[in-house]
């Protein structure tokens, strides 16, 4: 069935597949959100175990979904993975140190001669949350700003500023989007906690953190969009690239499909915080978190569809990446087609186990039982 | 632009990828061969509902565990470092090598990231059933993983199932299958997934043996230790098969790695090989001076029956390669460096021809290009003597593999007997000659690594694609920064698993646990 389809429509499709795994990276951020709340929501050393624990059943998933989110790109798009992680060097490097010192944290924290001591590894876990999130957001906002990098012969590319990708964190526009990140994750790591831990004292705390830092999100947020809203992209309608400006907001008015998700993710994120505010409820994360998913899907498809460019490049305008000039071969693109239809089979399973580890919710008696708590 | 690439980046960038992969294999292996050590356990815990099965398995899945995350801490940076460290790579054939990294992601690592959890926190959330099914599906995930990245290195030492196009200025994939089951894939997954079952053995073997010596937790160790040497013995004995196809496989597509291997000069009909000897570190290429210095063991014939399955048949030596033996039909290096050149000229013409619109020209460019595109990846080399990985270190890892092989498989042989007949305990000296081999097997493993990948220079894709091209560019100041932060951050876990593991190991007590 893939192969009937043209190669713009291919490439479409990967885009969107790309785009909906970023949304999902972006809701499984709640574990990173829970990481810089542990010492907030749990202030015993009781507390802070049974977040661990709860956290520890799912952290994996957010992992294994940004080693999915680099292979996909790398097989639809790899002139993408080229150009960003080679040029951008040091932004991609400071990401993977702080994902890779998560994935020890977890399982050496409390085990006895760990060489660094519990709180070593708790702040491996505050760095992943902050550093890894916000450079996330900073690294995908340039999908939208642009980043320094030329094209050559062979497409071999070179980067144009010396700090290696870093130069983005300077810049407001990214730094926005990285820091609603980091709100967002909190929250929905509070909502997390409400609806997968069995105790008074800590649901309090985490209702009262959805608040605070729903509140830290929501202008951080507001201003990034609008300011997305108003500012120039590169178009690649016509032969020469060129900027137009408001490319994102014609690019919504154009494809109203995409404006009606962004404003239902949009809708069903505040609905979660309602939900959770308003009405006590413990299933705030289901909807925020979906919400979530809606919300930047629906962004990043603003960033490749509607011959927008999806890197752009601030040094050169014609070597800007676009989903046309960046993608695999006909061949591969309907090879991987086919594999990506085993996301709704996996996207299953993940439920089906989701559903049978939670069914029974984190208790403080339980901590004494080594069947059921692990670190 | 390719100008623009240092040298010193290039070897920096192998350097960091060297550290980051015999780094992460020093944990994969145990992943792959404990997991199924375990699932059988715990397999025997639900089909006996013996609670000392449930006791044995629980132990060594807390040490599978500990290894679990830093193989998964150190397999992300691999993945990420194609892009960071080798962007012109990522470029030039990610049309092929991109696609089984991101099915093993969707098909293998979500299987163990979803599983993994119900495996350790699912014990009294799950059923008996579901939750064996589980530890289950965590083995076949982690060695389903192991497969599609042995795809990918499998298709950098034989690239098949492609061809480049002149129009995109890449390799690109034409059949997906002829990539996934190439025999040299097919051959690199069955060997390096039975070295992980060795490595766990050994592991299990080694840490029982040391329970006994202490005389404590004897129930585990008997159980464990008859499990694990009748593991070790089967996977020793189908891993050297698998080295005999391996062989026969590198024989026909990587030559210049076989010559290495055992160090050939000069290549002849009815070679053998030497099994034990002491290579000439003043044998140059070309020279006539001995290869080895002092009493070496030969097996006679054995390299030419091993490689081609024929007594007699002729394998071109390092010097046949490089300077070329027309006799045998071998092509010079020098030549082939010429043909490549030429392949590149005609392809830069080609595209010029493109751009101006003039089709006539076009077209007889490119298939002036198509003739010697084979010869392509040696057009970007220098010197004829670049064909020719680092001898000493290939021949000595590549006879260290084997020889631990064959140490191995005697040693998993005595351990079952003497297990089979109850009189394991009274062997003392046995059971400090499996405490004292329990780190061969990662000797072995890591010496299989550097004979593949040391072995494939200067190739990063076998005849297409040189490393000196492949790397990404950037200041070589800036790699070595890279190489020292992950040497420390690699360290610094590595000391942390080790005293993990041994305090585990060490204050474990059968009475005390369910």
């Amino acid at each position: 069935m893939f192969n009937q389809l043209d190669m713009l429509t291919l490439q479409m499709y990967w885009w969107v597949i790309v785009s909906l795994l970023a949304g999902l990276l972006v809701f499984m951020f709640f574990v990173q959100g829970g990481q810089t709340l542990l010492w907030q929501i749990g202030r015993t050393e009781e507390e802070k175990t049974m977040i661990v624990n709860s956290l520890g059943r799912k952290w994996e998933l957010g992992y294994t979904t940004l080693v999915l989110f680099g292979g996909a790109m790398f097989a639809a798009f790899p002139l993408f993975y080229s150009v960003s992680f080679g040029g951008a060097f040091w932004v991609w490097l400071s990401i993977l140190f702080s994902f890779s010192i998560q994935a020890v944290a977890y399982e050496f924290r409390k085990k006895p001669n760990n060489f660094l001591g519990a709180k070593g590894y708790e702040t491996f876990l505050l760095i992943n949350g902050i550093l890894g999130v916000i450079l996330i957001g900073t690294a995908v906002a340039t999908m939208f700003s642009g980043a320094n990098f030329e094209r050559g012969e062979f497409n071999f590319s070179i980067w144009k500023h010396p700090l290696r990708g870093l130069e983005a964190a300077f810049n407001l526009f990214n730094v926005l989007l990285g820091i609603a990140l980091f709100f967002l994750a909190r929250t929905m790591g509070a909502m997390y906690f409400l609806n997968n831990i069995d105790d008074e004292v800590i649901r309090e705390r985490s209702r009262k953190e959805v608040g605070i830092n729903f509140a830290a999100f929501l202008p951080v947020f507001l201003i990034f969009a609008v300011w997305l809203l108003l500012r120039s992209g590169v178009d690649t309608s016509s032969t020469m690239p060129a900027m137009q400006p408001y490319k994102y907001a014609l690019s919504l008015v154009q494809m109203p499909a995409v404006a009606i998700l962004l404003l239902t993710g949009v809708a069903i994120v505040l609905y979660g915080v309602y939900a959770t505010w308003f009405q006590n409820s413990k299933n705030g994360l289901w909807f925020t978190g979906p919400g979530a998913v809606l919300t930047v899907f629906s962004v990043l498809l603003l960033a490749g569809l509607n011959h927008a460019s999806f890197y752009p490049s601030n040094a050169d305008i014609k070597s800007s990446l676009t989903i046309q000039n960046a993608s695999s071969s006909r061949f591969t693109l309907v090879t991987m087609s086919y594999v990506s239809l085993f996301v709704p089979v996996v996207l299953g399973y993940i439920a089906i186990v989701w559903r049978a580890m939670d069914s029974k919710k984190i208790t403080r008696e339980e901590g004494q039982n080594p069947d059921s708590s692990a670190y | 632009m390719i100008e623009q690439l240092q040298q010193g980046t290039v070897e920096w960038g192998r350097a960091t990828f060297a550290l980051t992969a015999l780094y992460h294999f020093l944990f994969v292996p145990l992943t792959l061969g404990l997991s199924f050590i375990i699932a059988f356990m715990e397999s025997m815990y639900v089909k006996t509902g013996n609670d000392e099965w449930k006791k044995i398995t629980k132990f060594w899945m807390k040490l599978f565990g500990i290894n679990f995350a830093i193989g998964v801490a150190t397999g992300l940076i691999l993945e990420f470092e194609f892009g960071t460290h080798w962007a012109n790579y990522s470029w030039l054939v990610g049309d092929i090598f991109g696609a089984p990294l991101a099915i093993e992601g969707l098909f293998a690592f979500f299987l163990e990231a979803t599983f993994f959890a119900v495996m350790f926190f699912g014990w009294d959330r799950v059923s008996k059933g579901f939750h064996l099914f589980s530890t289950w599906v965590v083995a076949v995930g982690s060695n389903l993983s192991a497969f599609w990245i042995l795809v990918a290195n499998g298709w950098m030492q034989n690239p098949v199932g492609t061809h480049f196009n002149p129009d995109t200025m890449r390799n690109e994939m034409l059949s997906f299958l002829e990539v996934a089951l190439s025999p040299t894939a097919i051959d690199k997954f069955a060997h390096t997934t039975a070295a992980g079952f060795i490595v766990s053995s050994l592991f299990v073997m080694g840490i029982s043996a040391w329970f006994i010596l202490k005389k404590r937790n004897l129930r585990l160790s008997r159980v464990s230790i008859v499990t694990a040497s009748t593991f070790g013995l089967l996977a020793t004995m189908f891993i050297i098969l698998t080295g005999d196809k391996s062989a026969h496989d590198v024989a026909h597509t990587q030559p210049a790695k076989l010559a290495a291997m055992e160090a050939l000069y000069d290549g002849d009909s009815g070679v053998g090989i030497t099994a034990i000897g002491y290579l000439n570190p003043n044998k140059k290429l070309g020279d006539k001076e001995p290869e080895f210095i002092g009493p070496t063991v030969e097996l006679p014939f054995a390299l030419s029956l091993l490689s081609f399955h024929d007594f007699n048949a002729y394998i071109p030596g390092m010097n046949d390669l490089v300077y070329g033996n027309k006799e045998r039909g071998v092509m010079s290096a020098s030549e082939r460096i010429e043909k490549g050149k030429k392949a590149i000229e005609d392809l830069r013409s080609y595209k010029k021809a493109k751009e101006s619109g003039d089709k006539l020209a076009a077209d007889a460019y490119l298939a002036s290009f198509r003739e010697n595109e084979k010869h392509f990846g040696y057009g970007f080399l220098k010197n004829p003597e670049e064909i020719i990985p680092p001898v000493g270190i290939t021949f000595y890892s590549f006879h260290l593999m084997v020889g631990l092989g064959f140490y191995l498989l005697v040693l998993f042989a005595v351990v079952l007997h003497f297990s089979m007949i109850h009189a394991l305990e009274n062997q003392k000296w046995l059971l400090w000659i499996v405490f004292l081999s329990f780190p061969l097997g990662w000797v072995a493993t890591e010496a299989g690594w550097i004979v593949a990948e040391v072995g494939r220079q200067p190739w990063a894709i076998q005849d297409m694609l040189p490393v000196s091209i492949a790397s990404t560019i950037i200041d070589t100041g800036s790699v070595i920064a890279a190489f020292f932060l992950f040497a420390a951050l690699f360290t610094i876990l590595a000391i942390a698993e080790l005293g993990i593991m041994i305090a585990q190991i060490r204050k474990f007590r059968e009475e005390d646990h369910v």
